[in-house]
């Protein structure tokens, strides 16, 4: 047997599950999303009626700003995690990742406990101002939630990121007279953009397609995973629910794939 | 080019370190660093020498009681980044996101020079650091000696007071480095400015320092002009740690040294028991057996091309490395005569 022919013959294993577990499910959530009563006319209704294209764009804010949000508040973090050695730091470090391995349902249920309508805020609120502060139900709540979710792996990452830098970088920049804020801007936050990017990408494709903790929140919460849920379930609206699915994939898909190439030029110049 | 002379005279006083874990890096030390001066500190791994360089950067803050002086203003407590002092580091340290020119004119940059005035002084330096056409190039397609000569330019584009480099060369191969060290000795003339090299490499302080600060072990072991170090080291250590150094101990009788090869004459010895004497390998020179002051038999034979080194054994108590012209010969198992000048011979205090 030559040497391609071996390689081929251990290959078709991750054909076969490839083909069978991937490309048909995902062919038939092609053709399926054209079944409809007005063919493949179904896709571009997923863009053009007003309700779906609505949440298609609240799903993509939330996740963008669950996005940005998470990676300045684990990026500070990180980055003070990663430099700094202070008594109780590896509970704090446990701490902060715990939500690891919590699943969205859970996250979803602690959401309610702090912001629900028996609530932690809610009961604060209520003894200071009068009035029962409630978010839980709503797209803020699964903010909250995406938020809980996504720090822990952001940090990892930006602490990892953190360690590799060298700190002569920093000491270069500051005897060439750069500031301490001059030498973030310059010098490290550029050096850190691919782990950005890398946990940037997996907060994002998080925040758009979790659906636990938007499902124990409430049903009625405008976004993308719910809509195909309700339309799949409820309404038995087979096509319509397809033609979203595979909208959802294909945004995040390209927003993934435009962040990378925005970065790439970044990630090629910081070698 | 207008940079000669912008030098600054550094004096550190009584400048010690002793980290968080109370590891001490350094004793307390008081150095005088003379304007426009070139001075080496050199030493072993740990010696501090490292260390005293980032307290005089501003990297690292001396024990309570240590002061550093640039032009006798005290700047113990000013940062780095207010110091007006040029860094070249060991990793070189470049900004990976900028390309040469951009890292070159950062310092510049930051201190808000126009773009006009900034494009011409990076022009002036890639001239003059020799890495004409590399000026768009990113940092990650440089080599070694390319990127050691940008972070040269770097440094020096601010026009510092004080230049200081740490370990510049000792990233780099032999041939390389060797080239780029007589670069930098007439690069750092030119410029003027004063300059604080450490190194762990003797050959690079001998040709780059005015002066040699020997460190060991957190101290200063002995300061002096490479001469000064070289042929009148202070101690066992120095002795041994710049150039190749035999070291004798055998009994010294009215100025003449004892030795189971032979009766050596030696200057200023008064009669001990027990001295300690350095003699350089390439003091001692080779005659035929029965001529010399010493008789000793080769033991093994290097040829290294400009000279060949004979380890010769039985002269003094342990083998004596000779190093001979590369025109005798002498084989393994021959008897030879060694003669030594008396002023060769450095006594040295014997240690416990």
């Amino acid at each position: 047997m030559s040497q391609k022919s071996f390689v081929w013959l251990c290959l078709l294993p991750l054909v076969l599950v490839t083909a069978a577990f991937f490309l048909l499910p995902m062919a038939r959530l092609v053709v399926a999303g054209a079944e409809g009563p007005h063919g493949l006319a179904g896709y571009l209704a997923t863009l053009t009626e007003g309700r779906y294209r609505a949440t298609l764009i609240n799903t993509v804010l939330l996740a963008a700003a669950t996005t940005v949000v998470t990676l300045i508040v684990a990026t500070i973090a990180g980055m003070f995690l990663q430099r700094h050695r202070f008594p109780g730091r590896a509970v704090l470090i446990a701490m902060l990742t715990f939500p690891l391995a919590f699943p969205g349902v859970v996250v979803g249920f602690m959401i309610i406990l702090l912001a629900g309508r028996q609530g932690l805020i809610g009961d604060l609120s209520n003894r200071i101002f009068g009035e029962k502060l409630v978010f839980a139900y709503s797209i803020y709540g699964l903010f909250l939630g995406y938020l809980y979710f996504s720090i822990p792996r952001v940090i990892l990452t930006i602490m990892a990121a953190v360690q590799k830098l060298d700190v002569g970088l920093e000491e270069a920049a500051r005897s060439l007279g750069a500031s301490p804020w001059a030498v973030q801007r310059d010098v490290v936050l550029p050096a850190l953009a691919p782990a950005f990017v890398a946990s940037g990408a997996i907060a994002f494709a998080t925040a758009m397609g979790a659906f636990g903790t938007a499902f124990t929140l409430a049903t009625n919460i405008d976004v993308l995973p719910m809509l195909i849920y309700t339309e799949f379930t409820l309404a038995a609206n087979f096509a319509t629910s397809a033609a979203l699915s595979v909208g959802l994939g294909l945004i995040t898909w390209l927003i993934l794939a435009l962040a990378r190439t925005f970065s790439g030029s970044a990630v090629a110049a910081a070698g | 080019m207008n940079t000669a002379g912008h030098g600054a005279a550094v004096r550190i006083e009584a400048c010690g370190k002793t980290f968080a874990d109370g590891t001490r890096a350094l004793d307390p030390a008081t150095l005088d660093i003379a304007r426009g001066e070139t001075l080496v500190l050199l030493g072993p791994s740990g010696c501090g020498k490292t260390t005293m360089l980032r307290i005089i950067a501003g990297l690292e803050l001396p024990d309570a009681g240590g002061k550093v002086l640039f032009d006798g203003k005290d700047m113990t407590s000013v940062p780095i980044e207010r110091r007006n002092v040029g860094m070249v580091f060991q990793s070189y340290a470049l900004f990976p996101n900028m390309t040469v020119a951009d890292n070159i004119a950062y310092g510049l940059k930051i201190r808000g020079v126009a773009g006009g005035e900034r494009a011409a002084r990076v022009a002036e330096l890639v001239a003059l650091t020799n890495i004409t056409g590399l000026e768009n190039r990113r940092i990650d397609q440089l080599s070694g000696g390319q990127r050691q000569r940008v972070a040269l330019a770097r440094a020096v584009a601010i026009r510092p007071g004080i230049l200081l480099l740490d370990e510049p060369l000792t990233a780099l191969d032999a041939a390389l480095r060797d080239r780029l060290r007589g670069e930098l000795n007439r690069l750092l003339r030119a410029l003027g400015i004063t300059t604080i090299y450490v190194t762990h490499d003797q050959a690079e302080a001998m040709e780059l320092g005015d002066r040699i600060v020997v460190m060991r072990k957190g101290a200063i072991a002995q300061i002096g002009t490479p001469r000064e170090v070289y042929f009148a080291p202070k101690d066992r250590f120095v002795a041994e740690f710049i150039g190749a150094a035999n070291i004798v101990e055998a009994p010294i009788d009215n100025g003449v040294l004892i030795l189971p090869g032979g009766r050596l004459p030696i200057e200023g010895g008064a009669t001990a028991a027990n001295a300690t004497v350095m003699i350089r390998p390439e003091t001692i020179r080779v005659t035929d057996a029965g001529a010399g002051l010493l008789s000793g038999v080769v033991d093994s034979v290097s040829f290294i091309g400009d000279r060949q080194r004979l380890v010769v054994s039985g002269a003094s108590s342990k083998p004596l490395n000779v190093d001979a012209p590369n025109t005798i010969l002498a084989k393994v198992g021959d008897r030879i005569g060694l003669s030594i000048a008396p002023d060769a011979l450095r006594l040295l205090p014997s240690e416990p």
